[in-house]
């Protein structure tokens, strides 16, 4: 018992991790229904940015996420404007090869850049040390990973629910022609989420560098897509979906290595997936909606 | 002319024009025309073509959009394998064996999740086709992780270019009967055409098992080329690969298809030379290509001797989309 416990604290802080980047898969596919392939890679550019902060600037682990988050939120603007707004019109197939693009583009430009050499996050930024709690050992990276994790959800259900660009964005979500018909300026909105939604991946990404200790070019592949998974099984589109999606993916992981085949942790993921999309496709808090002829 | 012109006629132009392409090649490969680099090219290219035609039959023409291409393709390679080079089985047997094996698994996953539509069954496909690859990893019998070594050199260019012949003969004539019509209709409006009486399931599950059966095909040809397999050959980017194949062409044009397979094939040959930046550009070109035309180069449309015919005397450009 007191070894699930264990795993099931261990399971939280990947959990956080997962559910920050699915927050933002399920916004941005919430307001222009595309999968954001290249979500996982602002992720990793993320946290090379915190990596760099750290290593270079010599700032401490919460400036470093603060530039992470900036800088990102920068890129995802970009690569909205750029990439996905000329094909707003266009059929879905062609925005997901696009996103795919931009995927590729990021990961091989860092490569070129970076080297494809994995890199070791500065243990001095973040000493690490366990503490005891009714038997359970913490350790400190876990905890700050998911008290910063938590405090972003909080931020961002603050500024989806309660200011105007929130009520913006959740409008567009529902009807992008009434919102525009209301006096909406769709694309700001548009910009604004892939903002947010960069900002919350970035910082994932300096969290996934404390996590694991390394950071390398593809690093954002595999949490990207499991992310996705989260959302989905949460239920797309669906904020407070995306966070319990994202703590049960962590949880059941970090079970699958702990008391099976590790090997198979991957595969976990995508069985969960197809499980949920056969069970119930519109995910936990998803509503079915009828099909309209 | 006018005898050309009949059915038999063209018939007996297309045989005349698949053998003197035949022919030219196998003699440039006699011949030492064509170096070892050239025959991994056209190899690649001959594989690129099987996979992006049968993914067009379940992307473009049936309308589903799947990624798990690569899945299958994996399925192929390693059933063959195991026939042929741990049982010592003939080549054709590993052949059909890796096309049933392909067909098998395409029904499997097919039935469950053709269901689903539009983003969800992509997702779930490219979950399946992840699983696939998780459990090949897990099987010790093939290799776990590593893969097999030292498969026999079997694919010859007589069985690469049958392979593509026969894959978009096949295609190419279901799309043309009525299966293809009730085919293209799912794509078109499904609910429609299910009030129409059109069993939309079973023609979106038969699509989904042709595809996958020349997948495998693809499979069985590349595993026994290219010396050595590994389940991380087969991953989702193996699929992106030919869904970019696909989509380039111009989703539902097997012509399309097929050029796209040969460009994408040169494209990334060509590219071999600047290792440092050959994705950079290769993701740039994706990008431009979708930006500024999305519909692909040959939108639905088919590349024929007649259109190319009137594109020569200037009449139209019929490669402009509806």
């Amino acid at each position: 018992m007191l070894e699930l416990m264990q795993q099931i604290v261990n399971g939280l802080s990947l959990g956080a991790i997962y559910a920050l980047i699915a927050l933002g898969y399920t916004m941005i596919y919430g307001i222009i229904k595309l999968i954001n392939f290249a979500h996982g890679d602002v992720m990793m550019v993320g946290a090379y940015i915190g990596f760099f902060s750290v290593s270079l600037l010599g700032t401490n682990i919460m400036v470093a996420m603060i530039f992470a988050m900036i800088a990102c939120a920068l890129l995802g603007v970009i690569i909205e404007k750029v990439a996905y707004k000329p094909l707003r019109r266009a059929t879905r197939i062609a925005a997901l090869i696009t996103a795919i693009g931009v995927s590729l583009f990021l990961e091989y430009t860092t490569i070129f850049l970076l080297t494809p050499q994995q890199r070791i996050f500065p243990q001095g930024a973040f000493p690490v040390h366990d503490y005891n709690f009714l038997g359970l050992s913490v350790s400190n990276k876990d905890i700050f990973i998911f008290i910063s994790a938590i405090v972003l959800m909080i931020i961002l259900q603050f500024i989806v629910k309660n200011t105007k660009t929130g009520k913006a964005m959740r409008a567009v979500s529902e009807d992008k022609d009434a919102a525009v018909l209301m006096g909406i300026n769709v694309d700001n909105t548009i910009s604004m989420t892939f903002a947010l939604g960069s900002a919350l991946a970035a910082a994932a990404g300096v969290m996934i560098g404390v996590y694991y200790n390394t950071i390398n070019p593809l690093m954002g592949i595999l949490p990207g897509l499991k992310a996705f998974v989260a959302a989905v099984l949460g239920g797309i589109g669906i904020i407070p979906g995306a966070m319990v999606g994202g703590f049960i993916l962590g949880i059941l992981e970090t079970l699958v290595s702990g008391y099976g085949n590790s090997l198979y942790r991957d595969a976990v993921a995508f069985g969960v997936l197809i499980l949920i999309l056969l069970i119930k496709p519109t995910g936990i808090f998803g509503k079915n909606t009828g099909e309209k002829v | 002319m006018k005898m050309l012109e009949t059915r038999w006629g063209k018939f007996i132009i297309e045989v005349v024009a698949l053998a003197v392409i035949f022919t030219l090649v196998q003699y440039f490969i006699t011949a030492g025309i064509f170096n070892q680099y050239h025959q991994i090219t056209l190899t690649s290219m001959c594989i690129n073509i099987i996979l992006a035609v049968s993914l067009n039959l379940i992307n473009g023409f049936t309308g589903q959009l799947s990624l798990g291409h690569a899945g299958f393709m994996a399925v192929g390679a390693y059933v063959s394998v195991v026939l042929t080079k741990f049982m010592g089985m003939p080549f054709i047997v590993g052949i059909i064996a890796g096309c049933l094996g392909a067909a098998l698994a395409g029904f499997v996953i097919g039935v469950p999740t053709l269901r689903l539509k539009g983003d969800y069954l992509a997702i779930a496909t490219l979950g399946f086709g992840e699983i696939i690859r998780v459990i090949l990893q897990n099987i010790d019998y093939v290799g776990g992780p590593a893969g097999v070594v030292g498969i026999p050199k079997l694919t010859s260019w007589g069985w690469l270019f049958a392979g593509v012949v026969v894959t978009i003969f096949v295609i190419q004539n279901l799309i043309n009967s009525s299966y293809g019509r009730a085919i293209i209709s799912v794509r078109e409006d499904e609910i429609a055409s299910e009030v129409m009486g059109v069993n939309t399931t079973n023609y979106k599950v038969l699509a989904f098992v042709v595809g996958a059966f020349f997948a495998g095909f693809a499979g069985v040809l590349y595993a026994h080329y290219f010396y050595i397999i590994k389940p991380e050959t087969f991953n989702f980017l193996k699929s992106f690969d030919v869904l970019v194949m696909v989509v380039l062409g111009g989703l539902g044009s097997t012509t399309g298809a097929v050029i796209a397979a040969v460009f994408v094939t040169l494209l990334t040959a060509v590219l071999q030379a600047f290792p440092a930046v050959r994705m950079i550009i290769y993701a740039l070109i994706l990008i431009l290509i979708m930006i500024y035309r999305p519909q692909g180069l040959m939108g639905n449309k088919e590349l024929s001797v007649k259109i190319l015919g009137r594109i020569w005397s200037g009449k139209d450009g019929s490669f402009e989309d509806k």
